[in-house]
């Protein structure tokens, strides 16, 4: 297959074609520039016609899992579906940690997988495994094509479904003989799911009951989620516009940080756990709330029963299965956040609706109370870097540049969470729902990918780092200069952080023991090494990382025993937060119900 | 204040796809939901669909996330509360062998009568009895079979279809 054959196959022609070929211009049929991938000898014959053509371009990542990982990053900072092209057995169980992943959060991927021809499916083949029955309950939906006249249709339907609705993963599974066979193409615009339809349009009694309750309200809260920044730049400007209008108070969660502007005088910044004080109070204290694409996970909720107890919810979200799952709301709303939010507007706009200003303005001044503790303070000794400090001086030095901020898991990415104020969606990009290790060098590769000129930094611990490390070798092949941020404190600081509130201060095996030299790993790879020790050194440190067009690591090692505050611990309420070691709440413990949740 | 656990019978129309019955019954057992009792069958040739009916229990709350959750099964085409829809008809069979001789036997013979089961299978020394009901009362035959000689059971689960004159929706009806 040449390039001519991949563009100038005419439309309502029918064309056969190998199922290898079929593979490739279903993927340019559908807009698909990038696929991030790793061959194997069950997607061979994809990798020939890959090899065959120049309109989608090929990232070889170093271990699958990277591979999903890297077009999550690029499905998030672009909208668009991330490819993922693996081979059978170890190619396909790699990638179910990037599959579930993507699932927790929500990313559109199309994943394809390699497999042993049809004929020895069930034999205990070489590097055959039960890829569908694996991947059943870690992906949105998947694919056994068994016959190569359903090739091209299962793949645009993989499309189709991925992007639909509340966003996910699919696996389109591929044995040998299918890529080798000859078949009819049938192009995306011949193929319509039978079934598939989820409902975006919201039901105009839920949005008229969703209106009087926010018109009504003395003590709102936007309680803002990914699902927002997942319904697109367009919904996101509408929640903003809503949230001018109302001036009501904005809290997002962790995977919603950018739907709305974090610098935004109307932002609490984040909820939860690790979320600001101001925040989780207000969701303690609010009378409405409204939930825009999110969820109400643990993280956020807290002790359930002790959940918002004032409060009427509202909750709009894409997918049915969201609501009153584990908190029973009073106003659903199914249906996309852009349509919802964009009909709230008209309607505040159009009834000349005006929150009650006096109650706001009440309201606001108990905020601001809350923002007075200032939760997320910390003192900057002279002697030893605290990570805090690290993260808002890169803060400061990024204002001005398109920057894209991913993150490994645990407390730097937490950290980075409170510290980064991001001011557009699409922006940030870390792990929430399946809280993977690993996950921000190659979610950083898929942005620099997307993104060639914007500036990308990987903000990470010493401990997540190592977990896909050797995708700094795609990076040097492809010449991506992502930039490594670590926050180095020689422990699996968020393992550690409950070791000590919860064990006792029995740090079972969460010493990072025999780390690499940072800086020697990153010259090892090609990149930049730098290492700041010392407080004064961190200005420097990013000012030269920011100047080098190159990837850099730079190894910024912290103090090894800070925690991570503010805290609610497992089993709490919001307002049984701990501000911070000697924070204002007395003796708090974990409760014994705490101590099992995670 | 702990909620009321309820019963709630399902019905639920799919594609008669490759992996489905798994997608089902991997979602129950990935969720921790309760299975007492499911059947599946082809119930729409034309269309490729089948008819899942499915006995569950859960709270209030439990009960409407599985059906959101099934609905969320790329293949399910719909799920019917039967149990919320009002009254409904719920039929089990029990393929039950009694062996046993002499006045038990004589018995068997009569009990089978008094419930309406059918004999599909006879030796000097054993029945087959094909009885269809109620779950409550196949329950009630298989326990007076038990009294009377050594037995054997195959069940089918329960079946279940709305009473009334009303015909589900073509993509809810499977047929």
């Amino acid at each position: 297959m040449t390039t001519e054959t991949l563009t100038s196959a005419r439309e309502g022609q029918p064309t056969t074609m190998s199922g290898a070929e079929m593979v490739l211009r279903a993927l340019v049929d559908q807009g698909v520039e990038v696929v991030f991938g790793y061959p194997g000898g069950a997607v061979l014959p994809i990798y020939d016609a890959l090899f065959k053509q120049n309109s989608v371009r090929h990232i070889l990542v170093r271990h699958e899992q990277a591979a999903v990982h890297a077009a999550e990053g690029y499905a998030r900072s672009t909208g668009k579906v991330g490819v993922v092209l693996v081979t059978s057995g170890p190619g396909a169980t790699n990638a179910v940690t990037g599959l579930t992943d993507a699932l927790m959060d929500s990313v559109p991927i199309v994943c394809l997988t390699g497999q042993v021809p049809t004929h020895l499916i069930g034999n205990d083949a070489f590097q055959e495994c039960d890829t569908t029955g694996i991947t059943r309950p870690c992906t949105k939906h998947n694919y056994l094509v068994k016959d190569v006249n359903r090739l091209a249709q299962t793949i645009h339907e993989a499309f189709y479904i991925a992007r639909s609705g509340r966003p996910g993963p699919v696996v389109v599974d591929l044995p040998k003989d299918v890529q080798f066979g000859e078949g009819v193409y049938v192009g995306p615009e011949n193929v319509r799911h039978n079934s598939y339809r989820p409902q975006t349009e919201p039901d105009p009694a839920a949005i008229e009951a969703a209106f009087e309750l926010i018109a009504g309200a003395k003590r709102p809260l936007f309680y803002v989620g990914g699902g927002t920044v997942n319904s697109g730049p367009d919904a996101c400007r509408a929640l903003t516009e809503l949230a001018r209008l109302t001036g009501y108070p904005v809290t997002m969660t962790l995977m919603g940080l950018g739907a709305f502007p974090g610098t935004d005088p109307q932002s609490l910044g984040m909820v939860g756990m690790h979320g600001s004080y101001e925040a989780n109070l207000a969701m303690h204290e609010c009378d409405v709330m409204v939930a825009v694409g999110s969820r109400f996970d643990d993280r956020v909720t807290g002790k359930l029963a002790a959940f918002s107890p004032h409060s009427k919810k509202i909750h709009i979200d894409i997918d049915p299965s969201s609501i009153n799952k584990n908190v029973a709301v009073d106003v659903p709303v199914v249906g996309d956040v852009g349509a919802v939010v964009g009909q709230l507007v008209a309607m505040w706009k159009g009834r000349g609706a005006k929150a009650d200003s006096r109650a706001l303005a009440d309201w606001w001044a108990k905020i601001d109370r809350w923002r007075a503790v200032d939760c997320f303070r910390y003192e900057q000794p002279d002697s030893v870097i605290k990570p805090q400090y690290a993260i808002q001086r890169l803060y400061e030095a990024c204002k001005g540049r398109e920057t894209f901020i991913t993150t490994e898991v645990g407390q730097h990415q937490m950290w980075a969470a409170q510290f980064f104020r991001f001011d557009r969606p699409n922006h940030w990009m870390t792990s929430g729902g399946l809280g993977t290790m690993g996950y921000g060098l190659p979610a950083a590769m898929g942005v620099q990918i997307a993104h060639p000129d914007a500036l990308v930094i990987d903000i990470a611990g010493e401990a997540s780092i190592l977990m896909n490390i050797q995708e700094m070798s795609t990076i040097g092949q492809y010449r991506l200069p992502v930039k490594v941020f670590i926050l180095n404190n020689e422990y699996m600081g968020m393992v550690r952080q409950w070791q000590e509130l919860l064990h006792g201060g029995r740090y079972s095996e969460s010493y990072s023991a025999s780390l690499p030299d940072f800086v020697k790993l990153a010259d090892a790879f090609g990149a930049v090494g730098l290492r700041a020790t010392k407080p004064d050194e961190v200005d420097a440190v990013i000012r030269e990382m920011l100047a080098v067009d190159r990837p850099v690591i730079v190894d910024v090692v912290v103090d090894k025993t800070e925690n991570c505050f503010p805290m609610i611990p497992s089993g709490a309420a919001h307002n049984e937060m701990i501000l911070g070691p000697s924070g204002n709440s007395g003796e708090q413990t974990v409760s014994e119900e705490g101590m099992v949740l995670v | 204040m702990s909620e009321p656990i309820e019963r709630h019978t399902f019905a639920v129309i799919v594609d008669n796809e490759p992996g489905v019955l798994a997608r089902v019954i991997g979602l129950f057992s990935g969720r921790g939901y309760n299975i007492d009792s499911l059947t599946v069958a082809e119930v729409g040739h034309a269309d490729n669909l089948s008819r899942i009916t499915l006995v569950t229990t859960g709270t209030r709350m439990i009960i409407e996330q599985i059906k959101a959750q099934l609905r969320r099964l790329v293949p399910v085409r719909a799920v019917r509360d039967l149990t919320d829809e009002g009254a409904f008809v719920a039929k089990d069979l029990a393929l039950v062998k009694v062996v046993n001789e002499g006045a038990n036997r004589r018995e068997a013979l009569r009990i089978a009568d008094i419930f309406g089961a059918t004999v599909a299978d006879t030796t000097l020394s054993s029945f087959v009895f094909v009885m269809t009901g109620s779950p409550d009362k196949v329950d009630s035959f298989i326990e007076l079979m038990g009294a009377l000689g050594r037995i054997e059971v195959a069940r089918s689960g329960i079946v279940a279809i709305a009473r009334g004159s009303e015909i589900a929706g073509d993509d809810e009806r499977g047929g």
